[in-house]
């Protein structure tokens, strides 16, 4: 088989290409790194890392038209899930971006057995500190905060770094009087951190909840997988919150739920459609729409050029 | 350890009942010492327990649950029942009583004894509908300033299909927000085991209390054991590293005080636990009945703000 599927994540190179268009130097607009994997062969001897297989529907495409329709599935839709940095430059004014606690890691508070190595492997593979970029930044003029997480480091899950770091970047919002936006995709609270995860919802909760009394307006946007504590805390508290389409959103996985109910679950179950059905999403909003939505509904709460509370 | 000790145990006493019937002789009284002094023998072996025992107390069928605690410690209970916008969840108690004379609303999970009960209360899993109903008694509670009294003891909150469908990460996420700016004192008390979101969405408390051989923690050691491991029979090793015990979690910050419990387990003697307890509520809510509503959220908050802090600035470059 000369096709493997491969995962369309931003490599290092990559990432440094889609930083420096965010911080507004000239450099072509970031794109998966097709030209140089091309070169590359896999044991075959084929061009094998030229196509990209779509895990949902198995069509094989080129990178780079998979690439060009922002790592969408040009057949089915499938919004393949991307790194933090690739989705804030396609959202953000290239030029405004700033980042917020950029060095801020997990400190493994419990001691747990071959957690520090994990993760300094993944810091390695994604060239990220922690399973968050928080950032200020404008989107077609509007300034913001936002912040991404980033389902390539632990899953996204939610450590006491991730936690503090959407902490303060609320907090930040807050003193700034800028809207909020919050990409979430994570598998909850982060394991190896034992209680001290548990206890990140309640802190992102309670920021919140100071920002949401001071009048500030958060945006939720769900994107895949976004289940456990990360759902039952601050990813559900927007104001306006949005989801990309097919994203699986829930509290509990969809395993566990078959374990305890002992029968198959629904197609279509904890989808973003289902929960749009359900009442708790606003708009279901393709990647392509993406930037123009978020603008739309930050012009909307704009006053006067200040934004947010 | 700690069950063969539990069955060594109800094995001497019910020789010792045995002996209840039979008459006040030299022998027989010499025989009922002798087990008596046995029985003491075996509680010493419980001084040291390891996590994975005090799971198995927290989970214990005889332990006290929130009906027990509510019937023990408060007076005039009236239960508070319905979310208002469709269901009733038996899995969470609510009411408001009477504490010393002064009126708090009182929430709680709730696990049965029998089979029966047990599938009324979920095994102490709510739904979205049980959090709901706890944020409306709680909003209640600020409403008429009562002091809120919150027992944690359930497995988790329930992953199932109607759960989901009904926004069980919602119902949760709108508890932790709201309740962190109550303006009226809470505390909590985790009095079994207080497994995941589903044990924090009622404990977000000015002071957190933990009986001695409770258990906290982001999920149940199987399910833990399960996702890192993908094997939930690893969940002793488990038990070991999640640092569950009130012992750790005081060491943490995130409990506050732990109330002692008779060797052996709450259920071996209640009352013992009803009286540490109520002296220790008692102490707590004085203390806290002197802030102002604002105080009171201001603490809660700054509390969860700084729980939990775990984090490192790594260096400049090379990560």
């Amino acid at each position: 088989m000369g096709v493997i599927v491969i995962d369309l994540f931003l490599k290092r190179k990559e990432k440094f290409l889609a930083l420096q268009a965010l911080r507004g130097r000239k450099t072509p607009k970031p794109q998966p790194q097709a030209e140089a994997d091309a070169v590359k062969k896999d044991k075959s001897g084929e061009n094998a890392s030229v196509f990209v297989r779509c895990p949902s529907c198995g069509k094989d495409f080129t990178r780079t038209s998979f690439a060009e329709n922002l790592c969408v599935c040009p057949a089915c839709g499938y919004h393949h899930p991307i790194s933090a940095y690739y989705r804030l430059s396609l959202i953000l004014d290239h030029g405004t971006f700033s980042e917020l606690d950029r060095r801020m890691a997990s400190s493994d508070p419990l001691a747990f057995p071959g957690y520090a190595d994990k993760l300094a492997a993944q810091r390695k593979k994604t060239g990220l500190a922690e399973a968050v970029v928080t950032c200020e930044g404008e989107i077609e003029g509007e300034k913001a905060v936002v912040a991404v997480l980033d389902s390539r480091f632990l899953m996204g899950s939610m450590g006491a770094a991730v936690g503090e770091k959407i902490t303060r970047a609320i907090e930040y919002a807050q003193k700034m009087r800028l809207p909020l936006i919050i990409f979430s995709a994570s598998g909850g609270a982060r394991m190896q951190e034992g209680i001290y995860s548990l206890m990140q919802m309640a802190k992102t909760s309670a920021a919140l909840q100071q920002f949401d009394r001071k009048g500030g307006l958060f945006i939720s946007y769900f994107t895949h997988p976004t289940t456990g504590g990360v759902t039952a805390s601050f990813a559900s508290l927007g104001d306006i919150t949005l989801a990309e389409p097919g994203a699986l959103i829930g509290f509990a996985g969809p395993r566990v739920i078959e374990q305890t109910i002992g029968q198959k679950l629904p197609e279509g179950f904890q989808r973003s459609e289902y929960l749009l059905e359900h009442g708790f999403i606003d708009q279901i909003v393709e990647r392509k729409d993406m930037r123009a939505t978020l603008a739309l509904l930050l012009r909307m709460h704009d006053k006067k050029g200040k934004t947010g509370c | 350890m700690l069950k063969e000790i539990e069955a060594k145990i109800s094995e001497l006493e019910a020789q010792l009942r045995e002996l209840d019937g039979e008459p006040q002789e030299a022998v027989t009284e010499f025989r009922r010492n002798q087990l008596r002094r046995d029985i003491r023998e075996l509680l010493k072996e419980c001084r040291h327990l390891t996590p994975a025992d005090r799971v198995y107390l927290a989970r214990h069928a005889g332990r006290p649950g929130t009906k027990n605690f509510i019937d023990a410690l408060f007076e005039d209970f009236f239960e508070l029942r319905g979310d208002r916008q469709g269901k009733e969840d038996a899995s969470i108690l609510c009411g408001i009583a009477r504490f010393h004379g002064q009126p708090v609303t009182v929430i709680g999970h709730r696990k049965g004894t029998s089979l029966e009960e047990n599938l009324r209360y979920n095994f102490g899993m709510p739904g979205p509908e049980g959090y709901r109903k706890a944020l409306r008694v709680m909003r209640q509670a600020e409403k008429f300033d009562r002091p809120v009294i919150t027992f944690i003891d359930t497995p988790g909150a329930y992953p199932g299909l109607e759960a989901e469908a009904h926004g069980q990460g919602e119902a949760i996420a709108r508890n932790l927000a709201e309740m962190s700016a109550l303006k009226v004192p809470v505390i909590s008390v985790v009095t079994g085991e207080g497994n995941s979101g589903g044990a924090l969405a009622i404990g977000v408390a000015n002071t957190v209390m933990m009986l001695e051989n409770a258990v906290y923690s982001i999920l149940s050691p199987e399910g833990f054991a399960s996702i890192l491991w993908k094997d939930a029979s690893r969940s002793n090793e488990a038990c070991d590293l999640m640092k569950l015990t009130a012992q750790d979690l005081k060491q943490y910050g995130v409990v506050d005080e732990i109330i002692p419990e008779p060797l052996g387990g709450a259920h071996r003697n209640p009352s013992a636990v009803y009286q540490a307890l109520d002296t220790a509520l008692d102490a707590a809510l004085t203390h806290l009945r002197r802030q102002n509503g604002a105080a009171l959220a201001a603490h809660r908050y700054r509390k969860f703000r700084t729980m939990g802090s775990a984090f490192q600035m790594l260096p400049k470059e090379g990560f």
